[in-house]
């Protein structure tokens, strides 16, 4: 499968095909190209979301005005939710390692549909742009929270309209990836890769397809919805005409909380690969993996209303959904019982991205053990809607998916850039970034148990030292991120080449040249055994 | 790089991609029926009464029409296998010129309608009360929505049509007419649950 | 990858079958006419979903595809009926 020595096919970066300089990336249809466009995106957005986080804590540093009017906070955190949730966290890991990995780990040369592959960036680059573009055209940037809950979202005057459309376009962006890495995996895995000889990572984006595919349709008719009540005022949500606010939780929720299963799943998928890998033993319970990732995508879909526990719903739906709550975090911890069980006994090579794993692990069990805390309805009442709701999400979202990206980042750089990275200089970043990120997200756990809300410009005195500790938290949080990120620029210059296979990995992706060759393989490879095979 | 290796035809990948676009149409629209179930269940009497005021003759043509696109469009299919260009072509033509005829009759239907001053936002509607506030705005919503994809559905029957008349849709080729086809019965499907909820529930 | 089998519908069958949905269709008018109370709109629902399943089986090909297909259309129903059911334990019980 080895690309024999003194047959040099061009890399995918270096191959010259029928368009010249950018626009042979921006024409492109190769997944490689594909995922690396949407990398640069990501990232920048990425960049921009924390920005606007680091100015949003140093307003926070202070009760009272530090640096933003009470009208301009409402604006940051609205376009930080948007371009975290809709234009980092939900691409994030199936855009860019996704569609550069699934077809190589499957053993295919490209997705099932290229040119809808090259579509779906389009349309992600078409939807931050209207997200954009609300932040400046007409009567303000929209402030109603990246949640856009009625009635608010349909009489506030800020410039809502390009921004929900963007979220829109987005959504049917996600949707085509979701429907392509569905039929990829359906017809174009290599003979003898039978489904349970898929990598986990594949696995873990086949069931996020389908929450790609069934969850977004939901929201993109709710935002539509929300068109016709600022623009027809056609009365589904406005009270005054018969409508119920609840209702747009209601659909909104029933999309965004599988949404957060967009997040995670491919997240796991990727630590199932790391942790395999630098612990040079096959994974413990493939199957249960398998299972775990489907249940978590199905469950998920029936738990929404754990948003909306002080809203005014029937007392039957709250313990309906807070049974279900709990439900769904039984797959999750079979995970990661096998990562554990995994790593035990295993020959662990400590790497970069194995710290990024393990680092993973206890991030997202402390925001799992927060989020069972908060889908307890007694506790719910006092929690929501306090930064305690605010340390959760960020310690599973940005822990959970943020730790992943970034352990994937360096797992999968050799393979994607044909470079080694500077070790020394990630594994700093690294440090940093986690004491900035515990720094920073663990304080509000308490600042919101004593009762500090969220979304608030302005706070009492009596949470002012939390506050400053957060604060600081963000700024050492985010030094560690420049140098993560400018370590992975600078290593691109690097003289170490990186070979096939550095780290001993057994998926197809590492028996391929650094970086791929344009069609992945010479040949498609034959099957014969499992996926982790490290007898 | 601007192309891809050529990758081998596959059929079946085509169908099953045109499938799984259906599945998201078909969450798109049951978001809608989550509304109205909702808004039903809370206004029972007042979606009895405004249900009235739909014309049912007018509704059961329009279903029909949609029934017999269908049926040419399936048809058609049957003819491009037994490699009677024409009738395919012909077949498709009746399916667009139907699709066509259910807008005229939705166009007429909205038009008196909104000539008594009864349509989304309107002060007319809103003083009749909630319960006719919500039954016209998910009327005007829904069937906007169903209108919007059968002008979809009659685009791409026409480039189909195009390709088949140019040959490249063939006997030994014609995935793509049969995807034309899952949609436009995908828009006959929506109606087919429309109709009932709103023209029936008298 | 060509077509698996190919498999031609005479047109028959599809007359058939629309004579079938078009009576379906006048029947459904003509009960909903008559006061049934609630059981109006199930029946005009079970009607319509009869209808339903005779366009996604003959006209979109599903009795002749692999089952996966047809489990999947059921699935998604089901799907959108359990969100529905969910929804309704809050709104019912209010």
């Amino acid at each position: 499968m080895n690309i024999q020595p003194g047959v040099m096919e061009p890399s995918f970066l270096e191959y010259k095909g029928k368009y010249k300089g950018i626009f042979s990336w921006i024409f492109s249809t190769d997944h490689k190209r594909i995922a690396l466009l949407y990398l640069f995106s990501i990232l920048t957005f990425f960049v921009v979301g924390a920005t606007l986080g680091l100015l949003m804590k140093f307003e926070l540093i202070a009760p009272g005005k530090t640096i933003m009017t009470p009208q301009a906070y409402n604006a940051f955190f609205t376009l930080h939710g948007i371009t975290m949730i809709f234009a980092v966290v939900i691409p994030g890991l199936p855009a860019v390692f996704g569609n550069f990995l699934l077809p190589i780990m499957i053993g295919a040369k490209d997705v099932a549909f290229p040119r809808i592959n090259l579509l779906s960036w389009y349309l992600y680059v078409a939807g931050v742009t209207l997200v954009l573009i609300s932040q400046f055209a007409g009567q303000g940037p929209p402030d109603t929270g990246w949640t856009f809950y009625a009635p608010y979202s349909f009489r506030t005057t800020g410039n809502m309209l390009p921004a929900v459309f963007g979220a829109f376009v987005l959504g049917f962006s996600s949707i085509l990836t979701g429907l392509n890495f569905l039929v990829t995996m359906h017809r174009m895995r290599a003979p003898g890769m039978t489904w349970l000889k898929m990598p986990l990572f594949p696995w873990s984006l086949y069931a996020t397809a389908w929450v790609q595919l069934l969850a977004t349709p939901i929201i993109g008719i709710t935002l539509l919805m929300i068109v016709a009540e600022r623009t027809l005022h056609i009365g589904f949500f406005d009270p005054t005409l018969g409508g119920d606010p609840l209702l747009y939780q209601h659909l909104f929720w029933t999309y965004s909380h599988p949404a957060v299963y967009i997040m995670i799943l491919p997240a796991m998928g990727a630590i199932s690969e790391i942790i395999t890998t630098f612990s040079h033993k096959t994974i413990f319970g493939y199957k249960f993996m398998v299972v775990s990732v489907l249940a978590i995508a199905f469950v998920g879909y029936f738990v929404w209303g754990h948003h909306m526990f002080t809203s005014g719903m029937s007392g039957t739906a709250l313990y309906t959904f807070s049974l279900l709550t709990f439900l769904v975090a039984i797959p999750s911890a079979i995970k990661v019982f096998n990562w554990i069980s995994t790593m035990h006994k295993g020959s662990l090579d400590l790497q970069t991205p194995f710290y990024w794993a393990v680092a993973f692990i206890f991030v997202f069990m402390i925001g799992g053990f927060s989020g069972l805390i908060l889908g307890s309805l007694a506790a719910n009442v006092h929690l929501h809607n306090t930064h305690f709701v605010v340390a959760h999400f960020h310690f599973i979202v940005f822990g959970g998916t943020g730790f992943a990206f970034f352990g994937a980042m360096h797992y999968w750089y050799p393979k994607i850039t044909g470079r080694m990275y500077d070790t020394r200089w990630a594994n700093i970043g690294l440090v940093l970034f986690f004491i900035g990120f515990i720094t920073l997200y663990g304080p509000m756990f308490y600042l919101g148990f004593k009762g500090m809300p969220r979304r608030y410009y302005d706070y009492d005195e009596v949470f002012h030292a939390g506050n400053i500790i957060s604060t600081m938290g963000s700024w050492v949080l985010y030094s560690g991120l420049a140098i993560i990120i400018i370590n992975l620029f600078a290593s691109l210059r690097s003289a170490i080449k990186a070979p096939s296979d550095p780290w001993g990995g057994k998926t197809l992706e590492w028996t391929i040249p650094s970086p791929p060759p344009v069609e992945n393989f010479d040949e498609i490879p034959v099957i014969t055994k499992g996926p982790y095979d490290y007898k | 790089m601007n192309s891809t290796p050529k990758i081998h035809r596959d059929d079946l990948a085509s169908k099953t991609g045109m499938w799984f676009f259906l599945f998201t149409e078909m969450l798109l629209f049951g978001g809608l029926f989550i509304v109205y179930s909702v808004y039903r269940f809370r206004n029972a009497e007042a979606f009895h009464l405004a249900a009235h005021e739909l014309s049912i003759p007018i509704g059961t043509i329009n279903t029909i029409i949609l029934l017999i696109s269908s049926t040419t469009i399936a048809m058609s299919i049957t003819a491009i296998q037994k490699k009677n260009k024409n009738l395919a072509l012909i077949l498709l033509g009746i399916t667009i010129f139907l699709g066509l005829a259910f807008l005229v009759n939705k166009y007429f239907e909205w038009g008196e309608h909104i000539k008594e001053h009864i349509y989304p936002g309107s002060a007319v509607l809103a003083l009749r009360g909630q319960g006719d506030v919500l039954f016209y705005g998910l009327y005007f919503f829904m069937t906007g929505l169903h209108a919007l994809h059968i002008i979809i559905g009659l685009v791409f029957i026409c480039v189909i049509a195009v390709k088949i008349y140019r040959d490249k849709i063939r006997p030994d080729n014609y995935v793509l007419l049969e995807n034309s086809g899952l949609y436009w019965h995908l828009v006959d499907l929506i109606w087919i649950f429309l109709f009932p909820l709103f023209y029936l529930i008298t | 990858m060509e077509n698996e089998k190919n498999h031609i519908i005479p047109y028959r069958t599809f007359l058939y079958v629309l004579a079938l949905l078009i009576t379906l269709t006048i029947t459904s008018v003509a009960i909903t006419q008559i006061y049934l109370g609630t059981l109006t709109v199930v029946l005009a629902l079970l009607i319509a979903a009869v209808k339903s399943s005779f366009v996604l089986r003959i006209f979109m090909h599903l009795k002749f595809e692999n089952k996966i297909f047809s489990i999947a259309v059921v699935a998604i129903a089901l799907l959108i009926s359990v969100v529905i059911l969910i929804t309704f334990l809050d709104y019912l019980y209010r």
